[in-house]
């Protein structure tokens, strides 16, 4: 996936605008986050490029990404079968031969090799959603879509999910939908903050992803990003 | 074991107030037959209520593994197909308002007096439980994880199969929890209206010749198997489908 992402135009719902002229690219091999407050439309720009905006009008052009890979807020496991299983659950809904050792290097790789066997149940929640990180690699897809996958978790949590995700997406193309400042300014080497009138390009830091969070600059663009999001629109 | 102790404690109760019902109003043992006489003659007629138990059980098993087969496979093809859901649902919803001792009749001049009618009536008598309770699991799938399941590239076929299919066996699991009760239900049903064996036709039988006692003794062979089959049924359905992490 060498050719950038692209979507420009507007979306509807019942005839209420979402967001409308959005003009938006994801550079091809690297992280876009998307910051923007409650409403306005940033899961629904997910969505479109997930082909999953059931009830959504959208006018414009939008590049097809192909298949692409998704991470939600929610792990979305199976609570009925095991660890390995959910790893694998991609290849058993499209009829594909189970590849089970490379379910578990990708379970090794988010360094849970030793619960294979267990059901998300008895898991944490941290670990729930590293199941899903494993789930995600075993797609092995050039575009990834993350939907505020790190929300639901505690603050010590989300900082290593962070961490660990950066490391195994890196060389994808990242799509990153988030309300957290600085997570973007942690993850982002794009970062935009989606308004009603449309997108603000805000300065990312220059740095390797993921930054230290109290890097000078990660402080800086995340004091940016507050300050752009209260800014009366 | 406190359920057990309960259970015991309540069948003793009902028997005192059986027990004192004949004391007080001196009734005659034809029109209620005390307690006692009824053992002995569940313990006198063991076999001829053994032999009729099961007849009554063998309808009341075949039917409920069609019924319940034949709500499973229902249940997956209205949520498949909106089509049949919009021409199939208001038949189903009609068939419940008519009364099932209504077509007891018709089911033995086309059936026969044979198995087959007391079949049909158990089967129908449970098809609507079975058929609603999964369909509506069904239709409660997690929408999330049917968006993951087609970003993944999965079929609908698959996605049924895979996800929404797994999900709801909870919800058939209590359909066939009533379905157990309402079984036997249907197979006495037609053992009433016309039949040569099973607890129904003995029931009748006994009634006609004033041997209350039983008619009492079958009827309560009729109630513990009836409880037995809802007790094994419920513990199945324990092991096997229930789930107490579904999210």
């Amino acid at each position: 996936m060498n050719q950038p992402l692209r979507m420009t135009g507007s979306a509807t719902i019942d005839g209420t605008a979402i967001f409308s002229q959005l003009d938006l690219t994801l550079t091809p091999q690297s992280w876009t986050c998307l910051l923007g407050a409650s409403g306005v439309g940033k899961s629904t720009v997910l969505r479109l490029f997930a082909g999953l905006a059931e009830g959504v009008t959208f006018t414009g052009d939008l590049s097809d990404p192909g298949r692409v890979a998704m991470m939600a807020q929610q792990d979305l496991l199976l609570p009925w079968l095991n660890v390995l299983d959910n790893v694998l659950i991609g290849a058993r809904l499209r009829g594909d031969r189970l590849d089970k050792d490379r379910a578990r290097d990708r379970l090794a790789q988010v360094g849970l090799a030793d619960h294979a066997d267990k059901l998300p149940a008895a898991l944490s929640g941290g670990q729930r959603q590293r199941v899903a990180l494993a789930r995600t690699l075993m797609e092995d897809r050039a575009v990834v879509l993350l939907d505020e996958p790190f929300s639901a978790l505690d603050a010590l949590t989300r900082a290593q999910m962070q961490e660990l995700t950066a490391d195994l997406l890196s060389g994808r193309t990242v799509l990153l939908v988030t309300h957290d400042p600085s997570e973007a300014a942690r993850l982002g080497q794009t970062i935009l903050i989606m308004t009603p009138s449309g997108l603000v390009d805000v300065t990312a830091p220059t740095t390797s992803i993921p930054r230290d969070i109290s890097a000078p600059d990660v402080l800086r663009a995340q004091t940016d990003l507050f300050d752009q999001l209260r800014r009366p629109v | 074991m406190t359920g057990w102790r309960a259970g015991i404690a309540a069948t003793c109760l009902a028997l005192a107030l059986w027990q004192m019902v004949i004391w007080i109003t001196g009734v005659a043992r034809f029109i209620l037959p005390p307690p006692a006489l009824v053992a002995q003659t569940m313990w006198d007629s063991r076999a001829l209520l053994a032999e009729h138990a099961v007849i009554t059980m063998t309808e009341v098993l075949i039917g409920l593994a069609l019924g319940a087969a034949l709500g499973f496979v229902s249940a997956i093809a209205l949520v498949a197909w909106p089509t049949a859901r919009a021409l199939v649902r208001p038949i189903l919803v009609f068939s419940q308002a008519v009364p099932v001792f209504a077509l007891a009749p018709i089911l033995t001049l086309w059936l026969g007096f044979g198995l087959w009618s007391k079949i049909t009536m158990a089967l129908i008598i449970i098809y609507f439980p079975v058929t609603s309770s999964f369909f509506d699991a069904l239709m409660r799938t997690n929408r999330d994880w049917i968006g993951l399941a087609k970003v993944m590239g999965a079929s609908p076929a698959r996605i049924m199969w895979h996800i929404r299919v797994p999900a709801a066996l909870p919800g058939f699991a209590s359909g066939l929890r009533l379905a157990a009760v309402y079984a036997p239900i249907g197979a006495i049903i037609g053992e009433w209206v016309g039949a040569s064996k099973g607890l129904g036709y003995l029931m009748l039988l006994a009634n006609g010749r004033a041997k209350t006692d039983l008619m009492f003794a079958a009827l309560i062979v009729l109630a513990v198997l009836t409880i037995l089959l809802h007790a094994t049924v419920n513990t199945l359905c324990e092991r096997t489908l229930d789930r107490s992490d579904v999210s």
